[in-house]
């Protein structure tokens, strides 16, 4: 099963305020980028032309893995507001 | 909600340890108020998968009234792998799933969901959906915490905000998370029926099975997966250090594929197939030495479950809602005693600190003090995995031109695998878990 297809299971209810902000000064000159490895949901990527990278917070399982893992400390994560994010049925 | 607003007690989290906590303090007759996050409690919550009751034995038998729980556990099952080799142990036997050692499967969800409805009918008021921002500090102390631009005040606060816990930061205790201290769990939920799941776990109904596997699906980063058994589904998942995971480079292996990995072993795809996957979940898991734990309290403030570090990694198993219950009973108790002198916001959190320290929880974390240093050999989660799988080969195998003798196949075998200096300086070690 992919990874998309997973996700598509959980029950989410999203907030338009993201709660993942990067600092794109620090990503640039990051060749580790241990967040896309490491996001369990595969919400990281670099867009390789813009040298921009990128986080979906729409499909955050809200582990917190990133701003642990980002030595760099270009990860600004808030849990989002209350009510809002994922939703687990069995958990 | 009114600016003006104080309670005995607030509580951060709606979990095991801050609905323990609710429970307790509410009726003690203290106004208690727990804030979680989730759109009800449970909802933010994931776990692998089992509860031991037998370190809860001495809380009262009307704590446990209609809880919702899975399976008893009578099965346990070790598997180690090495390719699409898998070599098992496995224990069968009913003293598993008898009172006092009981253990039971159980869904974060529904358990907390009870939990919650335990607390409130307690005298707990239990809000769902509300996002604790702060901790309000004078002189030192904690006195209340932020909502958004809402200030409530309360003479103790309870930082039980799991894993990733802000407020205890927030308040001057505990730094940032940091990867050495910390695991990942990844997680599905599969369905099947209950007859399936009895039949190829060998079970009765009702009864459950356990299994831990170690060896290729972690690509030699420390951790290992798990399959639980519940009425009516499989829990299926895989703890990694974090720190190793990210030292493992930019040719490292991405966290989703080590779940899948692991369900590919066709052990393990076999217990699985047919069942339809309906959640996918992550969570961290506090993975440290007791030395290296926050703070449980200053003025205040006490911190309990997950947020104070409470799991225990015995290496076959990882023990963390036991202690969570516990440990928020103990600071229950002690803000209910403490809130008959004058100063509960400083007699709770010595309180408390005496209370852990005659309980199972601090014993047990002493205990494996250093029990993280033994299971961060990652030659525990590669080689030893494959020199099994290895001499179990040798052994069961009979090739063209004869065995020989089979002692002498097997002590090669051992030899190269375990009877070594680096075997033997693993043994040595292994009696610190």
């Amino acid at each position: 099963m992919r990874l998309d297809e997973k996700l598509a299971l959980d029950a989410f209810r999203q907030d338009e305020e993201a709660h993942i902000r990067l600092a794109q000064e620090i990503c640039a000159g990051c060749a580790d980028r241990v967040c896309v490895r490491a996001c369990p949901a595969g919400l990281y990527s670099m867009v390789e032309e813009t040298g921009e990278m990128r986080v979906e917070c729409s499909g955050c399982l809200e582990c917190g893995s990133c701003i642990t893992l980002c030595a760099r400390g270009a990860v600004e994560w808030n849990h989002p507001r209350g009510g809002f994010g994922v939703r687990y049925r069995h958990g | 909600m009114a600016a003006s607003d104080r309670f005995d007690v607030v509580v951060v989290g709606g979990g095991p340890a801050g609905l323990s906590c609710a429970r307790e303090t509410a009726a003690a007759g203290l106004s208690t108020a727990l804030f979680e996050r989730g759109e009800e409690c449970g909802a933010k919550n994931v776990s692998g998968g089992r509860l031991y009751l037998g370190p809860l034995a001495d809380l009262p038998a009307g704590f446990w009234k209609d809880v919702p729980l899975e399976r008893r556990v009578v099965r346990e099952t070790l598997t180690l792998v090495s390719g699409a080799a898998t070599a098992s142990i496995d224990l069968r036997s009913p003293r598993l799933g008898e009172a006092p050692v009981e253990s039971r499967t159980v869904l974060r969800a529904r358990f907390d969901r009870w939990l919650a409805g335990r607390a409130v009918e307690a005298g707990a008021m239990v809000v769902p959906g509300a996002r604790v921002d702060g901790v309000l500090l004078r002189d030192g102390r904690v006195i209340g915490v932020r909502l958004g631009a809402d200030e409530i005040e309360a003479a103790v606060v309870v930082a039980a905000d799991g894993a990733l816990s802000r407020i205890a930061p927030a308040a001057g205790i505990g730094g940032p998370p940091r990867p050495d201290r910390l695991a990942i769990g990844v997680k599905e939920i599969v369905a099947l029926d209950p007859g399936r799941i009895e039949d190829r776990f060998g079970l009765e109904p009702g009864e459950g099975a356990a299994r831990l596997v170690i060896g290729d699906p972690t690509r030699g980063i420390p951790g290992g997966g798990f399959l639980y058994t519940n009425r009516d589904s499989i829990s299926v998942g895989v703890v990694a250090k974090l720190d190793a995971l990210g030292a493992a480079g930019p040719g490292g292996p991405e966290t989703h594929a080590l779940l899948e990995a692991l369900r590919a072993v066709p052990e393990v795809a076999r217990l699985l197939a047919g069942g339809e996957t309906t959640e996918y979940s992550a969570h961290l898991v506090p993975e440290l030495s007791v030395d290296d734990a926050p703070r449980r309290g200053m003025p205040g403030l006490l911190v309990a479950g997950d947020a104070a570090g409470f799991v225990v990694n015995h290496g076959f198993t990882v023990r963390g809602m036991d202690l969570a219950i516990a440990s928020g009973v103990i600071a229950g108790r002690a803000i209910a005693r403490a809130a008959s002198g004058g100063d509960p916001a400083t007699a709770a959190p010595a309180l408390y600190e005496r209370g852990l320290e005659e309980s199972f929880v601090m014993r047990d974390m002493e205990a494996a003090r250093r029990s993280i240093g033994f299971l961060s050999r990652d030659r525990l989660y590669s080689h030893y995995p494959r020199a099994v799988c290895a001499l179990l080969e040798d052994m069961f195998s009979f090739g063209p031109g004869g065995k020989g003798k089979t002692g002498t196949a097997l002590w090669k075998s051992a030899r190269t695998g375990f009877i070594n200096l680096r075997g033997l300086a693993d043994l040595w070690a292994m009696r610190r878990i």
